[in-house]
């Protein structure tokens, strides 16, 4: 508001706003300190929930496949169906004729399985719904986890109880760069790799120092340097 | 209203005025740069496993054109990848010297994805076998222990009857190293204590001379 020595004309005016106003004003502006705290403790609250990470949260698939049952019931390795995680930036998904290796002859007739026998005769892929999605501006490589001896359940948690697959760490940056910045917390011996429900044998402290060492993990300044991820 | 005043009035409002067009602005622009994020999400490029609409079969990774050679891929050892001698039978030579970490590597790779039909020990019982697949036939029987080892290279390579092919889930050296661990395993049924190292023993919860442990 301009000051009373700007002119008479304006003293003249009559009073639009009561006195109490001011009071409403002065509250508003430490209001809105709250609530822009609020807001931004919101939003962040909301990107970080699982609606938006989707994690912990199962998906639909065209066809019910049970890691439950392939492999905490049957016992098959990972590397059975995802055959690229060893040598290749990506896991990927089994072809269909991986499916056909058992089920050419085993729950030949299940209704469940239709999918997988048009796509084997058709030879168009099964379109699986992509349960993990990082964006694409980060770099992600499954192969030197793998040979440094990051074990699948470390991220991908417990598979082996999964009816429909899940994601089950958030996968946000953080992630990520807790265990960049601590690897001995988590490698385990590469004969692990694929060992669901490990206990390590002894001191989580003493072996994972021991094995950083003898896979000579690079230390956290490179493995948390940006371009190490965003490349 | 004298000049200075309104001189102030007019800044004012032309301040009012460059305000709100910023402020108009802004907004689109924060909301154009929103819309930023998820196209830095999900860029217009193929990687692994996505989907495509331009190729007729949805994929975006094209299969390959039969006969397609990658480059230091030629496959020009004949034993090597088809486990046949210069003969063209099957041949009972490695096309690699066998040694204790070709063994293990074996092992490594039999358990992955031999044991689900043929079992840990080979007697195929394996978890699917048990579910109703067809029965293969033990390792140990006195055919499958005379055959060359070429011939269980192919029978990884191409199939055998019912058993499905496993030249898409494995490169060439490890079907060897395959090979080699059957073989272990074979020896294993048929061995003594006589055939293991003194020193393994122990290993075995077998201590003494192995005399003393006639069975
Ligand atoms: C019999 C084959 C088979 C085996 C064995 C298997 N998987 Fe899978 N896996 C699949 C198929 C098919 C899908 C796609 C459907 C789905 O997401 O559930 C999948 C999906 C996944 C996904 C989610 C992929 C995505 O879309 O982001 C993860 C993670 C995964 N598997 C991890 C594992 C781990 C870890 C193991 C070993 C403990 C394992 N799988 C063993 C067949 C298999
Ligand atoms: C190594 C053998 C093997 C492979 C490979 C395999 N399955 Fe199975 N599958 C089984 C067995 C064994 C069962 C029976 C499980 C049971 O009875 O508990 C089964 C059962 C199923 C069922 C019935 C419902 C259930 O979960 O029990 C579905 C659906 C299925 N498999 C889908 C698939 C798909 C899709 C693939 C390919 C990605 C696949 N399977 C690959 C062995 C296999
Ligand atoms: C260091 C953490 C980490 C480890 C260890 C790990 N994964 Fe993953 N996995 C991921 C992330 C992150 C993604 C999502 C990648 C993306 O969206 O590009 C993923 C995706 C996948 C997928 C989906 C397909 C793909 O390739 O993107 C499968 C299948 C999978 N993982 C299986 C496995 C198996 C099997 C193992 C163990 C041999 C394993 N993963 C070990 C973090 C991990
Ligand atoms: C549980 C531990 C763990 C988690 C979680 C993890 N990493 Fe790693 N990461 C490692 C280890 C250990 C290495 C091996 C470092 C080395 O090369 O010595 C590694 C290496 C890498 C490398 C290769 C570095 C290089 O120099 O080649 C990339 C890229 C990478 N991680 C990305 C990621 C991303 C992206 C995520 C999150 C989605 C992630 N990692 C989550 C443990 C982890
Ligand atoms: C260990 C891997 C890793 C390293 C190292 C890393 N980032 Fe990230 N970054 C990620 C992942 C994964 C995401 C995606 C998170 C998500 O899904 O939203 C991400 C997302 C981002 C984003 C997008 C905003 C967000 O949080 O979603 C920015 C900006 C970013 N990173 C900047 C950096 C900078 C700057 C550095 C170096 C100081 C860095 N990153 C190092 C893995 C990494
Ligand atoms: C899905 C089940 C299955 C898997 C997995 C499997 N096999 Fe077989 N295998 C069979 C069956 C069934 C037979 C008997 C085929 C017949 O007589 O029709 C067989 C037979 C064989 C034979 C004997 C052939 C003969 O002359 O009688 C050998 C050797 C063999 N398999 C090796 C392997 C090796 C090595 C692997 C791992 C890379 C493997 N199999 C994986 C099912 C399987």
């Amino acid at each position: 508001m301009r000051p009373a020595a700007a002119g008479s004309n304006l003293v003249a005016m009559a009073q639009i706003f009561h006195y109490s106003s001011n009071t409403f004003a002065r509250m508003t502006i430490y209001g809105a300190v709250f609530f822009i705290a609020f807001a931004g403790w919101a939003g962040y609250a909301y990107i970080n929930s699982h609606y938006v990470t989707r994690q912990n949260q199962p998906r639909e698939q065209p066809i019910p496949f049970s890691h439950a049952h392939h492999v905490g019931g049957e016992g098959f390795d990972c590397r059975y169906c995802h055959t690229s995680v060893e040598n290749s930036s990506f896991a990927g998904l089994p072809a269909t004729q991986i499916c056909m290796n058992c089920h050419s002859q085993i729950w030949r007739t299940s209704p469940e399985l239709e999918p997988v026998r048009a796509s084997y005769q058709t030879g168009q892929s099964i379109r699986w719904t992509r349960v993990h999605d990082l964006p694409d501006y980060v770099y992600f490589n499954h192969s030197i986890h793998v040979a440094k001896g990051v074990g699948c359940e470390t991220c991908h948690g417990r598979i082996d109880k999964m009816p429909l697959t899940w994601q089950n760490a958030d996968l946000q940056m953080e992630w990520c760069l807790n265990c960049h910045r601590n690897p001995e917390r988590y490698v385990r011996p590469r004969e692990a790799i694929t060992t669901m429900g490990y206990v390590p044998d002894g001191d989580q402290a003493e072996i994972g120092r021991r094995l950083v060492q003898e896979y000579h993990i690079q230390d956290a300044r490179l493995l948390t340097s940006c371009s190490t991820c965003h490349r | 209203m004298d000049a200075g005043q309104s001189r102030n009035l007019k800044n004012n409002r032309r301040f009012h005025l460059r305000s709100s067009v910023f402020l108009c602005g802004l907004i689109p622009v924060l909301l154009g740069l929103s819309g930023c994020r998820s196209d830095m999400q999900d860029q217009p490029k193929y990687i692994p496993l996505r989907p495509s609409s331009f190729f007729s079969d949805g994929r975006s990774e094209r299969p390959l054109i039969a006969g397609t050679v990658a480059r230091g891929h030629l496959d020009d050892d004949t034993l090597l990848e088809t486990g046949k001698g210069p003969d063209g039978k099957f041949s009972d030579e490695f096309p690699f010297p066998v040694t204790r970490d070709r063994v293990l590597r074996g092992q490594d790779r039999y358990n992955i994805y031999c044991t689900p039909c043929h079992d840990r020990n080979g007697d195929g019982l394996g978890m699917v076998v048990r579910r109703g697949f067809r029965h293969p036939p033990s390792y140990h029987i006195d055919r499958l222990r005379q055959v060359p080892n070429g011939y269980i290279f192919d029978v990884i390579t191409n199939g055998f009857g019912a058993m499905p092919t496993y030249s898409s889930q494995l490169l060439p050296a490890d079907r060897w190293a395959i090979v080699s661990y059957i073989r272990a395993l074979q020896m294993s049924q048929m061995g003594s204590i006589n055939d293991v190292p003194a020193d393994a023993r122990t290993q075995l919860g077998l201590t003494g001379a192995p005399q003393e442990r006639k069975q």
